[in-house]
């Protein structure tokens, strides 16, 4: 078993990430979609530790995991603010920093 | 020639060495008045008048004195001024015969205009810092013809011009008076800056500008530069006695109160020119163009003043370019050379006398008639002003040559000399001198008639005109005496022969003409010209202006557009480069500036509509540059 087609599979995760974000409007799916980007990149980086034959890749793996949960945390309770003033969880609506 | 004398002067000693007197006493007592205020307002015109007394006796003694030494002028070195290296200017003091004719024509006919100021500004509250600025004016006066050096003579020179500036804007409520002493005072500087390239130029070529070294060394230096000295210091002189071009200020300065008018304006002050081409005369004799073109300048000035005179009905305008052509006489003589210098200051002298008499006569006339001056508005005064009038028809008689008047004496020489000049320049300057004559013959008898004959044309609101009260009075009954003795007494008192040390001859340069034919000619101009004025005006004059039917009339109106040709030349100039460099400065240097930070709004303006504040183009602006990372990352590897 080669390698190589899990880093094809974490590019393909990436990309989907990657569209999601950009072309959702529900926060709640953009999250998510950032949830897929980053675990795109656990995969990879798990896959060049394998590749390498070092640890460095999963310890950097694991880094990505906290911080994922951090940001979680972090987001969630911004998406459930916004919502609660505004009644929507659509990014588009909360557009009012700008020029 | 003269040139080949060395000039020397005697140090003084005895009387003569306290000298400096005469300038000290009115200027320690203008000090006084200035400085002390109100305190001395109850009598401040008496000191005013006591110390011009005190100088005009002292100036009698040195006088006597000067007359009996065996050399005729004395200097008196009072202290170092400056000292810079080589550099080396003294206070100090020439005393010669020319300079004791001044002296005497400062403080005396000063001392007398004093009197009459006593009486004519009584009313007027600021009459202590008046005498203040009169006396002042004085010092100033002695010190630019007492000086022994062109540079003490510039500094009374300034001195005059400071003064007259603050006598001229004595009303300084009234917008006339502050403008026409602001234009004096800025047409003077044309002349003084003339003035001072002057003393430059004798400073580069002889090292200074002490008379005896300049007039000593003006003969080895070549003809271009003591043409230049001699134009700029003409240039000055123009300035100062309101010759062409430089004559607009001088009508203007009649906004002054008339007793300055009297002293500055028509005895004094304005005469200073005529000294200073006197004095400088080895200068001038070294030039002969130079000399060509005084004389030029006079007769042409001569002519103007009389023209603008016929056509002005104001009395103290009249007198005011009377005043120009009478000194353009005098230019015209001491541009002649040789014995006419004498000419000319003996007309100068008359001159202060029957001017300084119709202008307090003048002032009399206002005085009574409750500041009129508008000849026009004139007529019949004599029964009223009995006084006035007789001082006033002296002066007038003297103005215009009737012999035995002093006029007589001293104006007729001057066109004797110009027609002895010979070939066309005697024709042309002669003719111009006596056409002169005949015209101020003409305004004269114009301003003397409107004034004090023919029917009353008063305006409404004067009822009985009065004699003006004995202070004023009695100056001008000595002034009338003084014109009418003046000349005789200084022909026939061998006044040329006195002042033949400072001009070095008493001849009159060129063929000696038909003195019986000439003063037949002359004579006769004079009386046609009183003849037409008399026919024209013995039954009064319309009581607004008429409109003008030629063109000289129009342009005599204009001041024969002097004012104009100010305007244009000077004004205009100044003013277009005012405004192109308004122009430039708001839209050049500030349009850089200005500019600059409307390029940086702008584009930023145009910049921030990409922070358009949705998430998603962010994302997309941040997925971009990774992208743009990475293939530079992989093209750097892979390439």
């Amino acid at each position: 078993m080669t390698p190589t087609y899990y880093l094809v599979l974490s590019a393909a995760l990436f990309c989907v990430g990657a569209v999601g974000v950009l072309i959702r409007r529900n926060a709640i799916v953009v999250f998510m979609s950032v949830e897929l980007m980053l675990n795109a990149g656990n995969l990879a980086l798990v896959t060049f530790a394998r590749i390498n034959g070092s640890l460095d890749g999963q310890i950097m793996a694991f880094f990505v995991m906290v911080v994922a949960a951090a940001e979680v945390v972090v987001g969630l309770a911004i998406i459930m603010s916004i919502f609660r003033t505004r009644r929507s969880a659509s990014v588009d609506d909360s557009n009012l920093l700008k020029y | 020639m003269t040139l080949a004398e060395q000039v020397q002067y005697q140090s003084a000693t005895g009387a003569l060495s306290s000298v400096w007197l005469l300038i000290a006493i009115p200027l320690a007592s203008a000090a006084v008045l200035l400085l002390l205020g109100r305190k001395a307002d109850r009598w401040g015109h008496i000191l005013g008048c006591a110390s011009i007394g005190a100088s005009f006796v002292l100036g009698l003694w040195y006088f006597f004195t000067l007359r009996g030494l065996g050399h005729k002028a004395v200097s008196l070195d009072l202290f170092n001024f400056i000292q810079v290296g080589r550099f080396k200017v003294d206070w100090g003091i020439l005393y010669d015969p020319l300079s004791a004719t001044f002296v005497l024509l400062i403080t005396g006919v000063g001392f007398l205009i004093h009197v009459y100021a006593v009486g004519y500004m009584k009313e007027d509250p600021g009459r202590r810092r008046f005498f203040g600025y009169f006396n002042l004016f004085a010092s100033a006066m002695l010190l630019l013809v007492l000086g022994n050096s062109f540079l003490m003579t510039f500094i009374g020179w300034e001195g005059v011009g400071l003064a007259s500036y603050l006598l001229i804007s004595w009303y300084q409520d009234r917008p006339a008076a502050a403008t026409a002493g602001k234009k004096a005072f800025l047409m003077n500087r044309v002349g003084d800056a003339a003035f001072l390239v002057a003393m430059f130029l004798m400073f580069a070529n002889l090292g200074s500008t002490d008379f005896a070294t300049v007039f000593n060394g003006v003969g080895a230096l070549p003809h271009g530069v003591t043409l230049a000295m001699a134009l700029l210091l003409l240039a000055g002189a123009c300035g100062k006695s309101g010759q062409f071009p430089l004559q607009a200020w001088l009508p203007d300065a009649m906004e002054g109160p008339t007793p300055v008018s009297a002293l500055i304006h028509a005895a004094t002050m304005v005469t200073a020119g005529v000294y200073l081409i006197a004095r400088s005369n080895p200068i001038f004799d070294a030039t002969s163009l130079g000399q060509t073109i005084v004389v030029a300048v006079g007769a042409f000035t001569l002519l103007l003043g009389c023209v603008i005179g016929c056509a002005k009905d104001d009395i103290k305008r009249v007198l005011a370019y009377s005043t120009v052509s009478q000194i353009g006489y005098m230019f015209l003589a001491v541009g002649l050379g040789g014995g006419a210098y004498a000419l000319g200051i003996l007309h100068l002298l008359a001159h202060g006398f029957f001017k300084a008499g119709l202008f307090l006569g003048a002032g009399s006339v206002m005085h009574g008639m409750k500041d009129q001056t508008d000849l026009r508005r004139f007529g019949g005064l004599w029964r009223y002003m009995p006084v006035t009038w007789a001082t006033v028809g002296l002066g007038y008689l003297a103005i215009i040559g009737i012999p035995p008047l002093s006029g007589f004496f001293s104006k007729d020489p001057i066109i004797d000399a110009a027609f002895a000049r010979g070939g066309w320049q005697g024709w042309v300057f002669g003719l111009a001198a006596l056409l002169g004559a005949g015209l101020t013959a003409f305004y004269m008898t114009r301003l003397f008639v409107l004034t004090f004959h023919g029917k009353k044309r008063w305006t409404d609101d004067i009822e009985h005109p009065h004699e003006s009260p004995g202070v004023m009075k009695l100056p001008m009954i000595l002034l009338a005496v003084g014109s009418v003795a003046a000349g005789g007494l200084l022909v026939y008192g061998g006044f040329t022969t006195w002042l033949e040390p400072v001009f070095g001859t008493t001849e009159v340069p060129g063929h000696e003409p038909n003195r019986a034919m000439m003063i037949g000619i002359s004579l006769a101009v004079v009386l046609v010209g009183v003849a037409i004025a008399w026919l024209l005006f013995r039954r009064g004059t319309a009581l607004v202006e008429q409109p003008a039917r030629s063109p000289i009339v129009r342009a005599a109106r204009e001041n024969l557009y002097g004012d104009v040709f100010n305007e244009t030349v000077f004004e205009l100039p100044g003013k277009l480069l005012t405004r192109a460099a308004v122009f430039f400065d708001g839209k050049g240097i500030d349009g850089i500036v200005t500019g600059l930070a409307a390029i940086v709004g702008g584009s930023s303006s145009r910049l921030r509509r990409l922070q358009t504040g949705f998430v998603r183009s962010y994302a997309l602006t941040i997925l971009g540059g990774a992208l743009v990372v990475v293939a530079a990352l992989m093209a750097v590897k892979l390439g």
